[in-house]
C-alpha cells in the first residue's frame, strides 16, 4: 500500500465520477428488471449495497490467503453466501419486499458490480478503503435505482412511493412500467447524468 | 503478507476452507430464520382469512380440509369457519396457471349459500402496474356479494360480467377462472363442511 488513498474522493467517485449505473453501466439486470417503482428500486439498491459492503470487507480480509488462480470462484462463493443470507432474512422479516423483488434477489450473485469491485478494488486495497469504496459504490447504485424507479413510477403509474397524485383512472404512460420503458428511461437518465456531471467537473 | 503461490494444494485448501465456512454460516442463518419465515407465512394466511370470511370463532387454520380436485396439481385447501358451532362460510384457495406470467393464487371467502364474501390475492407474478391491479379495491369490489351461480365470471369480452383490467385481459380472465374453480370446489363440498361440526 504505497500510495495513500484519499477517502473522501474514494467515497464520492462511486456516486458521481464512476457511478455504477449511469457511468460504468454495471449491474444492468436488476437495474432494468425491478425498477418499476421507486420503492422496489430502493429495496433492491439497499440489498445490493449490503452484499457489496460485506463482500468487499471479507475479500479485503482474505485477499492474501487466496491464490490468484482460484480468486474468482472464491469471490463468487463469498458473494453467494451473503446473497443467500439476504434472501433468507428478507423472506423471514420483510416478506412484502421479498415477494416484490422475487427472482432478482438470488440474481444479485451475478451482479457484475459486486464481483467487479471485489476484483478491481477490494482485492488490492486495505479494509478501510474497501469499506469506503463499497459504501460509495453502493450508495451510487441505490440512488441510481431509486431515481430510475421513481421516474418510471411517476410516468407510468402517476405516483411516487405508492402515493398517487393523479386521478385513480387517469391515463398514464403504461409503457414506462413495462420492460421497454426501463430501457428508454435509463437511456435518457444516463444522458442527463453525464451532461450534468461533465459540466461540473 | 505476500500472496499465496498457485500450487495445487494451496488452491485446494483455500477453496475448501471458504466453502466450509460459508456452508456453516448459511446453515446457522437458516436455523435462525426458519421460525420467523414460517410465522410470516402463517400470519399472512390468518390475515387473509380474517379479510375474506365473516366473523368466526374457531381456528380455520387448524380445521383446514384438503380436497383432491381434478385439474389441479396440489390438493385444494379449504378453511371452514364456524360461529357458535354454526357454519358461517368457508375460504378456499383458488389457483390457476393461466395468468400472464403463470401461477395466480387467490383466497375466496364464501357464505354458506355460495355468495362471494371477499377475495384476497395470495400469490401472483403479473406485470407490475397492469396485471397487479387485480389486487386493487376497484377490481375486487365487483365480485363482492355476487353468487357465481347467477353471476358469469368470464370477462366482458368473452360474454361474461367481469369488467376486465385495462391492458390485462389475460390476468382478468385467469382471475375469473380461479374464482370459478374455488366456487366449484365449495359447492361440491358444501355438505361435508357443514357436517364437520356435527
Amino acid at each position: 500500500m504505497a500510495e495513500k488513498v484519499n477517502q473522501t474522493q474514494n467515497f464520492l467517485k462511486g456516486i458521481v465520477k464512476d457511478n455504477p449505473v449511469f457511468v460504468m453501466l454495471l449491474g444492468m439486470c436488476p437495474t432494468l428488471g425491478v425498477t418499476s417503482s421507486a420503492f422496489n428500486g430502493l429495496g433492491m439498491g439497499v440489498a445490493t449495497m449490503f452484499v457489496l459492503l460485506m463482500s468487499n470487507i471479507v475479500v479485503s480480509l482474505v485477499k492474501s490467503q487466496i491464490p490468484s488462480k482460484v480468486r474468482i470462484p472464491a469471490f463468487i462463493i463469498i458473494i453467494a453466501s451473503f446473497v443467500t443470507i439476504v434472501e433468507m432474512v428478507l423472506e423471514a422479516f420483510v416478506p412484502f419486499l421479498y415477494e416484490q423483488l422475487g427472482i432478482f434477489i438470488p440474481l444479485i450473485v451475478v451482479n457484475c458490480l459486486i464481483l467487479g469491485r471485489a476484483e478491481a478494488f477490494a482485492s488490492k486495497n486495505n479494509i478501510l478503503s474497501s469499506i469506503v469504496d463499497a459504501l460509495g459504490m453502493g450508495l451510487g447504485f441505490v440512488v441510481a435505482l431509486t431515481v430510475l424507479g421513481a421516474t418510471r413510477e411517476i410516468l407510468g403509474s402517476g405516483s411516487i412511493f405508492e402515493f398517487k397524485f393523479v386521478a385513480e383512472d387517469a391515463n398514464t404512460f403504461i409503457l414506462f412500467i413495462l420492460p421497454p420503458g426501463a430501457f428508454i428511461a435509463l437511456a435518457y437518465l444516463t444522458v442527463l447524468f453525464n451532461k450534468i456531471s461533465i459540466k461540473t467537473t | 503478507m505476500s500472496k499465496k503461490k498457485d500450487t495445487f494444494i494451496n488452491m485446494l485448501v483455500s477453496l475448501f476452507v471458504i466453502t466450509i465456512i460459508s456452508g456453516f454460516s448459511l446453515g446457522y442463518v437458516n436455523d435462525l430464520t426458519v421460525g420467523p419465515k414460517a410465522k410470516a407465512k402463517l400470519e399472512k394466511k390468518v390475515n387473509a382469512l380474517k379479510l375474506v370470511l365473516p366473523t368466526f370463532d374457531n381456528n380455520p387454520v387448524e380445521d383446514v380440509v384438503l380436497i383432491k380436485a381434478e385439474n389441479v396439481k396440489d390438493s385444494v385447501e379449504v378453511f371452514p369457519a364456524f360461529e357458535n358451532n354454526k357454519f358461517v362460510g368457508a375460504a378456499i384457495i383458488g389457483s390457476t396457471e393461466k395468468g400472464f406470467s403463470g401461477l395466480i393464487k387467490i383466497m375466496v371467502g364464501f357464505t354458506p349459500e355460495g355468495t362471494i364474501e371477499n377475495i384476497v390475492v395470495l400469490e401472483q407474478k403479473e406485470t407490475p402496474g397492469l396485471g397487479t391491479k387485480m389486487k386493487d379495491e376497484k377490481f375486487l369490489a365487483q365480485f363482492r356479494t355476487k353468487n357465481p351461480s347467477t353471476y358469469n365470471l368470464k370477462v366482458n369480452k368473452d360474454g361474461g360480467e367481469v369488467d376486465a383490467l385495462t391492458g390485462a385481459t389475460i390476468t382478468s380472465r385467469a382471475f375469473g377462472e380461479a374464482v370459478q374453480m374455488a366456487y366449484n370446489e365449495f359447492m361440491k363440498n358444501n355438505d361435508s363442511l357443514i357436517a364437520l361440526k356435527n
